[in-house]
């Protein structure tokens, strides 16, 4: 079985004297800009059976890597976020509004928002990502073309509102109307597919912090995205994430948008609660 | 087999090396570029510092810096790409000190090589071995 | 002019009299190496910025000869020496002929 290859070190449980990294010692903690401290661990959630802790990816790269998002101006992804301050300022659509134009508060409306989505949206009656509310607002109040779903505007627009909640802990609900795309998600997340009959979990869960070839697999969380990757040099959406990561399984992915990568991205989210949103976070 | 996490990197890294194109492939073009920097000039050792990561983690995006105290110019080559010359930086009057860093793609694990042109017209050169690996899942 | 460039820069607003500076600066460019294959085989043409020049009240600070091996959207770290108050410019070329400028003045005092 595959599965069997991969390698194993020592057991979760001794997550004190858990050296992150490769054959340099990894910085500790996460400082932004010298001033916003973000939470790069945290117990896990309640719901997490099999972990006691959750680590955000920045944890489980290389030094310089790492020390490319502790800098507003040294992080690549931000160029983007400027890309998308002109879009807010830029009218689109038969309405004649720009972003501007509504959010009358500025970006500074949404913080708050990264932090619990995706949601339970009573008025559409399903699961909805913060791409969701964009493309509403777009089509619905400026009258102007949904965006695709991880085109660079969308991306650069997510990271743009995401960043007015950095350092808030993540804080999805997962129960009441929510539950059902949650178990969904739970279910997905913990099946084997593909060619490679593997699961998110038996990579993320099983054998996060080991090398899988060169790669230092981390626990999959989602709390940094949209991620500048440094494999294809610009940001990358979440559910572009999974479809990559299924195709890498050489298994058929669901929809970017469909109802599997919502009840996914929802159960994703709910196992990095705790953990700090990371605005425009720089992975490899 | 009880491998650790060093013991597997160390491993994986080697059969990484070994399975790529010999450096030495490479090896004439970017002397032939040292040498139109140099104009054939021999360049010595020291005065000239180059860094880089001893593992990069995507070829794409290698952060590099270079620092000549009292250079005029400094080449950027990497001896191991299709094309090895990545850049040149020169420094005029109001630079601050001879140095600058910059972020490069690595075709695979290769030298780096900086050779510096001093304000004497002698020249320097260093160099540093990057690892360059293939991802996990190529994902 | 390659749609979506847009440099970016970051120089301290004050300094004194003979202060080293750190400047940093950014510009979005895909940085089209030359190596790479369309889905014909065929490669695809170079298409980067050749050269980033950051000069300071008319003089030069330095100047960057760039090649395909610069990742996409360069980055440059330098320092300079800032003798009075006055403009930084920066400029970038553009292989296909669209030069891109920013400029940022600086407060001695």
């Amino acid at each position: 079985m595959i599965g069997s290859n991969l390698l194993r070190v020592a057991s979760i449980a001794t997550i004190a004297t858990l050296a992150f990294g490769t054959t340099t010692a990894n910085a500790q903690s996460l400082v932004i800009n010298d001033e916003e401290t973000m939470i790069i661990q945290a117990p896990a959630a309640a719901h997490l059976e099999n972990l006691d802790e959750v680590f955000s990816g920045w944890n489980f790269r290389t030094v310089e890597t790492q020390a490319l998002q502790m800098d507003d101006f040294d992080n690549p992804g931000m160029i983007f976020v400027d890309q998308a301050m002109d879009q807010w300022n830029t009218v689109e659509g038969d309405a004649g509004e720009s972003c501007a134009s509504c959010h009358e508060g500025g970006t500074a409306e949404f913080a708050g928002l990264r932090p619990v989505l995706p949601r339970w949206d009573e008025e559409v009656g399903g699961i909805q990502s913060m791409e969701d509310y964009i493309n509403k607002c777009r089509t619905e109040r400026m009258q102007a073309d949904a965006w695709k779903w991880s085109e660079s505007k969308m991306t650069a627009m997510t990271a743009l509102i995401g960043l007015e909640s950095r350092g808030m802990p993540v804080n999805v609900v997962i129960d009441g109307p929510a539950s059902e795309a949650w178990e969904l998600g739970k279910e997905i997340y913990y099946t084997r597919v593909g060619q490679l009959d593997m699961s998110c979990a038996n990579c993320h869960e099983d054998n996060y912090d080991t090398m899988i070839r060169a790669d230092h697999l981390s626990q999959g969380q989602i709390n940094g995205f949209p991620s500048y990757r440094l494999k294809n040099a610009k940001l990358n959406s979440i559910h572009n994430r999974f479809s990559g990561c299924m195709k890498n399984i050489r298994a058929t992915p669901f929809k970017e948008g469909s109802d599997e990568f919502h009840a996914l991205e929802l159960y994703v989210a709910s196992r990095g609660n705790g953990l700090s949103v990371e605005g425009a976070s720089v992975r490899n | 087999m009880d491998f650790t996490r060093r013991d597997a990197l160390i491993l994986g890294a080697g059969a990484a090396t070994v399975a790529l194109l010999p450096v030495q492939a490479f090896a004439s073009a970017s002397d032939d570029a040292i040498a139109a920097f140099t104009g054939g000039a021999a360049t010595s050792e020291g005065g000239i510092e180059l860094t880089a990561p001893e593992i990069a983690e995507n070829g794409n995006t290698v952060p590099v810096a270079v620092s000549a105290p009292g250079a005029v110019s400094v080449i950027l080559l990497a001896a191991g790409n299709p094309n090895p010359d990545v850049c040149t930086f020169n420094f005029g009057p109001l630079s601050g000190s001879q140095s600058a860093s910059t972020r490069i793609r690595l075709a695979g694990t290769q030298s780096v090589v900086a050779v510096a042109k001093m304000a004497d017209g002698s020249f320097v050169q260093t160099s540093s071995v990057v690892k360059v690996t293939i991802g996990g899942c190529g994902g | 002019m390659a749609s979506g460039v847009k440099p970016r820069v970051k120089v301290p607003k004050t300094a004194s009299a003979g202060d080293i500076i750190t400047i940093k600066t950014l510009i979005s460019h895909k940085m089209e190496s030359g190596q790479r294959k369309d889905s014909d085989g065929n490669k695809i043409p170079q298409s980067i910025i050749n050269t980033f020049t950051c000069d300071f009240n008319g003089q030069n600070v330095i100047n960057v000869e760039l090649h395909g091996a610069i990742s996409t959207n360069p980055y440059f770290q330098f320092e300079a020496t800032v003798p009075e108050s006055g403009d930084f410019t920066f400029t970038w070329n553009d292989d296909d002929g669209s030069v891109y400028t920013e400029t940022k003045s600086i407060a001695v005092g």
